[in-house]
């Protein structure tokens, strides 16, 4: 899939409240190229005194000829990125990375588990998944009900399931003590804290189903060059950004 | 038409524009954004006699305008690039450069051996300059005895142009050029990354695994051009600057100063079309300025 620097206009900044931004572009220039879901973007932050590097974002939707971002203000790069006054022109590179596994039987059950800002890339393949004829379930945890993000978004897409620390919505505790993992579930992704995807990739182990992980690792360069984002996996350093982000657990020492 | 070649010993540039070791993988992983054949020079990752996982993870910090790096050389060892590697960028229509790192002198003189006897490798940048590995690497660099024993030992089996890529972490970089040159480097590259360090306060650990790593980036630009300013003084082979470059104009500061040729690095992880860019600014300026070629800047600094 060929990789693309694009000038891309913000053409909404959707403060979804005070850690979260749902941001939606356009190309400056022409159609947004061809994206899967699971793959990133590398975001870069002008004008900004401690920023020096792009900022890997994940795809969260694809709609007509926009690119939707959720980005959560986690340090001074993203917080410049998250505050952009709609018109504002952003440069990224992109499609970067892999994808996630398309399960092999229409009639399985996936379920794509989400926590905190984790839940973006899930979206965009919920969507994918959906047209394939496979309708997704989604568990989605937050610490309590106004962090848990685009619900009405995933409802649209397949069965939602949530959990919260707090108990202000679903089931209180965390998304590994929900009880629909009780249910049978042939296939499981998840993105979201690393605690939280390694509970998940034991549960996954313990019952035998196939589970794939998307990693967060930190980044320079996006496309495999510096060696910096590398997973000890069972096959030795690997990098994340072309490798991943998304790994089946097999292949991880976790 | 101004003329953008330049020599490196031997070796023809189209320009002078190259990648530096490590920032660039081996060329492809840029193909998408620019076309590989406009640059001068590909200098591929560094490259060991045996398969190297290289350090930990966390291995990258970012810092104000740079990064420090501790990949400490991972790589698949020399014989895995030449069977899997070299057959897909071999064709590739630049100078294909490979950086030969090793942990004893036997390793090194072994791995520049190997990469001889690949006919589309023109030349080798040895590097005796990595601050990320416990052996080797720039305990060679750092003293005129130790750079000039690797120098010496490849030089006796490696007969294609052979850069020595320096360590700025040194009281004085031009002696180590002179030694260098003094056993017969065709060329010196100059600066690898500066040790530095950074600390994760409210967590009171180092942010690196290696706790110390190499800085790179804008930030280094302002240390690197004072040095190449020194070694191009010292030496009469053809120096290549490398140090924070990020635009033409950085390009042309180092090639004022007396480098031949220049690298672009850490920038590339900003944009990765920058180096096409620095060439058509290169050419942009000396037509600009009346200059006919790119050798009448080098060195040309008026003080």
């Amino acid at each position: 899939m060929k990789k693309h620097i694009l000038d891309m206009r913000l053409m909404a900044n959707v403060q979804l409240h005070s850690a979260y931004a749902l941001m939606k572009f356009v190309p400056v220039e022409g159609e947004l190229p061809a994206m899967l879901p699971g793959q990133f973007a590398e975001v870069r932050i002008d004008d900004s005194a401690t920023t020096y590097l792009r900022r890997p974002i994940s795809i969260h939707n694809v709609v007509n000829n926009e690119l939707w971002l959720l980005v959560r203000r986690a340090g001074a790069g993203t917080d410049k990125l998250a505050s952009l006054a709609e018109g504002a022109v952003v440069n990224m590179v992109l499609p970067l990375g892999n994808t996630f596994t398309m399960p092999t039987d229409k009639n399985m059950r996936p379920l794509l588990i989400g926590g905190g800002v984790g839940v973006a890339p899930l979206l965009y393949w919920g969507k994918e998944l959906a047209k394939q004829g496979i309708r997704p379930a989604f568990l989605l945890g937050a610490r309590s009900d106004k962090d848990l993000l685009q619900l009405p978004e995933f409802e649209a897409v397949g069965d939602v399931y949530l959990s919260t620390e707090d108990g202000s919505a679903g089931e209180k505790g965390f998304v590994t003590q929900h009880s629909v993992l009780n249910e049978s579930f042939s296939y499981i992704y998840t993105c979201g804290p690393k605690p939280m995807m390694q509970a998940v990739a034991r549960i996954a182990r313990a019952h035998n189903i196939a589970c794939e992980v998307s990693l967060e690792n930190l980044m320079a360069c996006g496309v495999g060059a510096c060696l910096c984002c590398v997973e000890d996996t069972v096959e030795g350093h690997v990098c994340v950004c072309k490798e991943g982000p998304i790994f089946n657990i097999d292949r991880l020492k976790w | 038409m101004v003329d953008l070649s330049v020599k490196i010993g031997n070796l023809g540039l189209k320009n002078p524009v190259m990648t530096a070791s490590g920032t660039f993988g081996y060329g492809l992983e840029f193909a998408d954004f620019i076309d590989l054949s406009r640059l001068g020079g590909i200098i591929v990752k560094g490259t060991t006699l045996n398969h190297r996982e290289g350090n930990l993870y966390p291995r990258m910090a970012e810092t104000p305008s740079g990064m420090l790096n501790a990949v400490g050389l991972q790589n698949k060892g020399v014989e895995y690039f030449a069977e899997h590697i070299y057959p897909q960028i071999k064709d590739i229509d630049t100078n294909m450069i490979v950086n030969v790192s090793g942990a004893c002198i036997e390793d090194y003189v072994a791995t520049a051996e190997r990469i001889a006897s690949l006919d589309k490798i023109p030349a080798i940048e040895l590097n005796i300059s990595c601050p990320n590995v416990k052996q080797g690497g720039m305990a060679f660099g750092t003293s005129c005895d130790g750079a000039a024993s690797v120098v010496k030992a490849v030089r006796k089996v490696y007969p294609k142009t052979l850069i020595v890529k320096l360590s700025p972490n040194v009281t004085d970089i031009a002696s180590i050029a002179c030694a260098v040159e003094a056993e017969g480097a065709d060329s010196v590259s100059l600066i690898n990354t500066l040790m530095g360090m950074s600390i994760d306060a409210e967590r009171r650990r180092p942010r690196l695994s290696t706790i110390t790593g190499g800085l790179s980036g804008a930030c280094v630009k302002p240390v690197a051009l004072r040095m190449v300013w020194q070694v191009a003084k010292a030496v009469k082979v053809p120096v290549i600057g490398l140090g924070g470059i990020s635009s033409a104009t950085d390009a042309i500061e180092f090639l004022l100063a007396g480098a031949s040729a220049i690298q672009i690095g850490t920038a590339n992880f900003i944009d990765p079309a920058i180096t096409v860019k620095v060439v058509d600014g290169i050419e942009e300026y000396l037509g600009r300025h009346g200059f006919k070629s790119v050798g009448e800047i080098v060195g040309a600094l008026e003080v």
